[in-house]
């Protein structure tokens, strides 16, 4: 089934517009009419958006654009002044976000949280969901989890060296290294066995010899059936690996495409260019330096573009 | 000098009936703070939900004994981590410690009131309800029974050895759960809650769980008191109680099993032995009464405990059980 996931994965987004809110064929995550209110700063404002199941989408944006205020939206971390999203058709508005864990929707954060006084086992057997032995009283009978608990520690081990962190099982995970941690909380999100795999940044802080290694982690998530989520600001690693990318601005989507087209939207450049001089310089060349002065605020932008 | 009652005094510090309560008091704050990082500043309101529990069923619900024990032990206890935990454990960490603290002195206060004298007994308490209890010791209550340098009277002796083995019954417990996913779950939402979450647990849940076994824990060491004094008063459930639960735990290194029962071993013994000696010290004018007189003594042991204690935070931090290099995580 994977297989056959991956082969048609070739271009389920072929037929899809470029354009933000636009429907996808087969959606895992619906948010509608999200908005999220700091002050009198709208951090998120998102009318409508659809997660394609089965492919890699990034979530791009400047500073401040609210893509991790959405993450935490989207995976109950914080709740939303107004909307509801959908995971695999299930309404998550009053799911705890614990639940949406076991639900099949795991994330992971910008700043790795790795659990500093675990092992690395004890970090990667935390992620399995389902366990006996997390119940008290079965705690006290560990004849009622020991099995389980094999199979969890035996499936744990498998990950590890796949993320190439076998040697490492019975360090302290506080020990690991920034790009270690990085790895460790991915391999861990895996133990959930998600369907959705939500990445906050996974490159952050990572030295380039690990990127490349992180990368074809990611692209295995894809391949093995599972559907990715991240947010990033390397455009390389976005260009590289990813199927859809969704861009936002100040709170709003304001565009949507392939990862080749993404970079001459107007809209984007505006918005990266535009409203903020600090912002990555990919596109540099690809824009003539007056736009900086000629930005138009991304709200309106978005609303030409749709 | 007589330094055989010296001896003999360090040596009741370290397995007499004090270092027993304050076990079981600082078993419970391990599993709070060592176990789960919940901050439990009052430690001694769940140590008085024993002691009530008891004093009240029997004394004023003239209820028996067997009950008291089960009222002591789960029925108060559970109701105080409820009434500390449903508001608190949403919060950041820092909320339960202030709550803690404060209902600790509010159930004390409480129960010190003239108003409700004649169920509480106000400061003087309730007495003599666990006949029941010295019933079945099978030594002579006014015997001496020695043991090399240590002798205990026939009720102490009861108390000591029923004593250590609910301390050794607890630390079997904790030590299954600790080493159980239960006890995994617990340490991640130590070291990160959101991450804890993220992996599907209900943070919330275990925390509650965590402060309600630890609270019945602290009773435990609550009731144990209550029993081997035969009397439960307010004012021995003042906030120093709680600080020397913590002392204890410190010392013996947190999120160890052994670690708060060695912790109250060595903290009654080094307090015996400071009493013990000092006091001679002054008796004897080795210590001349210009420096300190017999009735500070009481007061010196304490300031050698914290100063004890200063050193130990500097030369070892982490405990006399605890890992160094797992401490200094924290600090990466």
């Amino acid at each position: 089934m994977t297989a056959d996931a991956s082969a048609d994965m070739t271009d389920p987004l072929a037929d899809v517009a470029w354009e933000p809110g636009v429907a996808k064929p087969d959606p895992i995550l619906v948010a509608d009419n999200i908005t999220r209110q700091f002050g009198g700063l709208k951090a998120v404002d998102v009318d409508h958006l659809e997660i394609q199941r089965g492919v890699i989408t990034a979530l791009i944006g400047p500073n401040g654009a609210g893509k991790t205020t959405f993450f935490n939206l989207m995976s109950n971390f914080d709740s939303p002044d107004t909307g509801t999203q959908t995971f695999n058709g299930k309404d998550l508005t009053n799911t705890p976000a614990h639940k949406v864990a076991n639900l099949g929707m795991v994330r992971t954060f910008q700043l790795t949280k790795a659990l500093s006084k675990m092992t690395v086992m004890d970090n990667m057997k935390l992620g399995a969901v389902g366990q006996k032995g997390e119940s008290f009283w079965r705690a006290l009978l560990p004849f009622t989890w020991r099995s389980q608990e094999k199979g969890i520690e035996t499936r744990a081990a498998a990950l590890l060296e796949r993320f190439k962190m076998a040697h490492m099982t019975d360090e302290f995970a506080g020990t690991l290294s920034g790009g270690q941690r990085k790895l460790l909380e991915m391999a861990r999100a895996l133990m959930v066995e998600p369907e959705l795999v939500m990445l906050d940044e996974p490159m952050a802080g990572v030295n380039p010899a690990l990127t490349q290694s992180l990368l074809e982690h990611v692209t295995q998530l894809k391949d093995e059936g599972m559907t990715v989520l991240f947010v990033e600001h390397d455009m390389d690693m976005v260009q590289e690996i990813s199927d859809w990318v969704v861009v936002m601005a100040e709170g709003r989507i304001i565009a949507e495409g392939p990862p080749a087209t993404i970079g001459e939207n107007q809209a984007v450049v505006d918005a990266y260019l535009g409203a903020h001089h600090d912002a990555p310089l990919e596109w540099e060349d690809e824009t003539d330096g007056d736009d900086v002065t000629s930005a138009a605020p991304a709200d309106g932008s978005s609303e030409e573009s749709s | 000098m007589d330094w055989g009652s010296i001896l003999e005094n360090t040596l009741r510090g370290f397995v007499g009936e004090q270092a027993i309560y304050f076990a079981l008091a600082a078993i419970g704050l391990n599993i709070h703070f060592g176990y789960t990082g919940l901050l439990n500043f009052g430690q001694a309101v769940f140590m008085a939900a024993g002691a009530y529990g008891l004093a009240l069923t029997v004394v004023y619900a003239e209820q028996s004994f067997w009950l008291g024990i089960f009222v002591g032990l789960f029925v108060f206890p559970v109701i105080m981590a409820l009434i500390l935990g449903v508001p608190t454990l949403r919060l950041r960490a820092d909320y339960l410690a202030i709550v803690t603290i404060a209902a600790a002195e509010i159930v004390r206060l409480f129960l010190r009131s003239p108003k409700w004298d004649s169920v509480t007994g106000s400061s003087d308490g309730l007495g003599q309800y666990a006949d029941t209890f010295y019933e079945f010791s099978p030594f002579e209550p006014r015997t001496r029974y020695g043991f090399g340098p240590l002798n205990f009277l026939g009720n102490q002796l009861w108390v000591v050895i029923i004593g250590w083995i609910v301390v050794a019954i607890v630390l079997v417990i904790v030590a299954t759960l600790v080493r159980s996913p239960w006890g995994r779950v617990l340490k991640a939402i130590r070291e990160d809650e959101d991450a804890a979450r993220s992996l599907g647990k209900n943070a919330y849940f275990y925390k509650m769980q965590a402060l309600i076994l630890g609270g019945v824990i602290g009773a435990a060491g609550g009731l144990m008191r209550a029993i081997g004094t035969q009397s439960a008063q307010p004012d021995n459930f003042i906030t120093d109680v709680t600080f020397l639960a913590w002392v204890a735990l410190i010392l013996g290194g947190a999120a160890r099993v052994f670690g708060p029962v060695i912790g109250a071993m060595i903290l009654w013994g080094v307090l015996s032995f400071t009493d013990t000696f000092l006091r001679q010290a002054v008796d004897q004018d080795i210590i001349p009464t210009s420096i300190m007189e017999g009735t500070q003594v009481g007061q010196v042991r304490f300031m050698l405990i914290g100063f004890s204690l200063a050193l130990l935070a500097a030369f070892r931090p982490q405990g006399i059980f605890g890992n160094r290099d797992e401490m200094a995580l924290d600090d990466r």
